[in-house]
């Protein structure tokens, strides 16, 4: 699935950094602790988080994850973007819950990690 | 190859600009990309437990002689109970590290497993210093 069909199943507007739009995502992780982001070994792995701040972002250059649905319509900052720009990391702002993110991605085919 | 950088205790916003730059360093050199992602997590996750937990820090970081070596000294508390520091799960972490995603008690054994050698010391009342060893060819 590329980045902009995980906006368009998850009623996602993407936020910034439209350039990897279609870029293939294969395996998605939903965690809120960045510590066990930083744990995830594979590629192509989409981040769904609740937690809207730089760390996120941070820890997504880190673990090589290249694209983070932020849950439950949380505003992205402007720190959070400019960061995201340099890193080239595509920001998703999805109105669903994460654990309907989940769901709806889980559903058409994105695998989980374990 | 030596590189030097320092850190203020409490400066989130910055948290991890010095392991981002190692990664562009690393890429740079053309180092194995799984080895490099292994250096870079250990490096990011001590370098949030200085901004976490510490005064100030100074990052070290050699790449030479086939390993990349990196000492991550800071003045702090210490740890004044290593062996329990390491165990998963134990954390000291304040209400505003957890706020940032971390401060669950896995930093320290994250960092173990993305290194090939880990050494702590730790004076509690002065600081504790943390040496991580990555040999660039694996098995060497």
């Amino acid at each position: 699935m590329t980045i902009s069909e995980v906006a368009e199943r998850t009623n996602g507007r993407i936020v910034c950094c439209g350039n990897n739009t279609e870029a293939e995502i294969e395996y998605a992780f939903s965690s809120d602790l960045m510590s066990d982001v930083l744990k995830v070994e594979k590629e192509n792995v989409l981040l769904i988080t609740g937690l809207t701040n730089l760390q996120a972002v941070r820890t997504s250059e880190m673990s090589e994850i290249n694209c983070i649905v932020f849950a439950r319509n949380k505003k992205i900052g402007s720190e959070i973007i400019s960061l995201a720009k340099e890193t080239g990391i595509t920001l998703i702002e999805s109105p669903y819950s994460v654990f309907r993110i989940s769901g709806e991605l889980y559903k058409a085919g994105i695998k989980p990690l374990f | 190859m030596q590189y030097k950088y320092k850190i203020a205790g409490g400066d989130f916003a910055n948290a991890g600009t010095v392991a981002s730059s190692v990664k562009k360093t690393l890429r740079q050199l053309n180092i194995d990309h799984s080895i490099s992602k292994r250096v870079v997590i250990a490096l990011y996750e001590g370098e949030v437990n200085v901004v976490a937990h510490a005064y100030s820090g100074i990052i070290d970081v050699e790449i030479e002689n086939g390993r990349i070596r990196i000492l991550i000294s800071d003045r702090g508390p210490g740890i004044p109970d290593i062996p329990k520091a390491m165990e998963e799960g134990y954390s000291t972490a304040s209400p505003q590290v957890r706020e940032m995603g971390f401060g669950a008690g896995m930093g320290l054994s994250n960092m173990k497993k993305n290194s090939d050698i880990m050494n702590i010391t730790s004076t509690p009342g002065e600081g504790t210093a943390v040496e991580l060893i990555t040999y660039l060819e694996p098995n060497e």
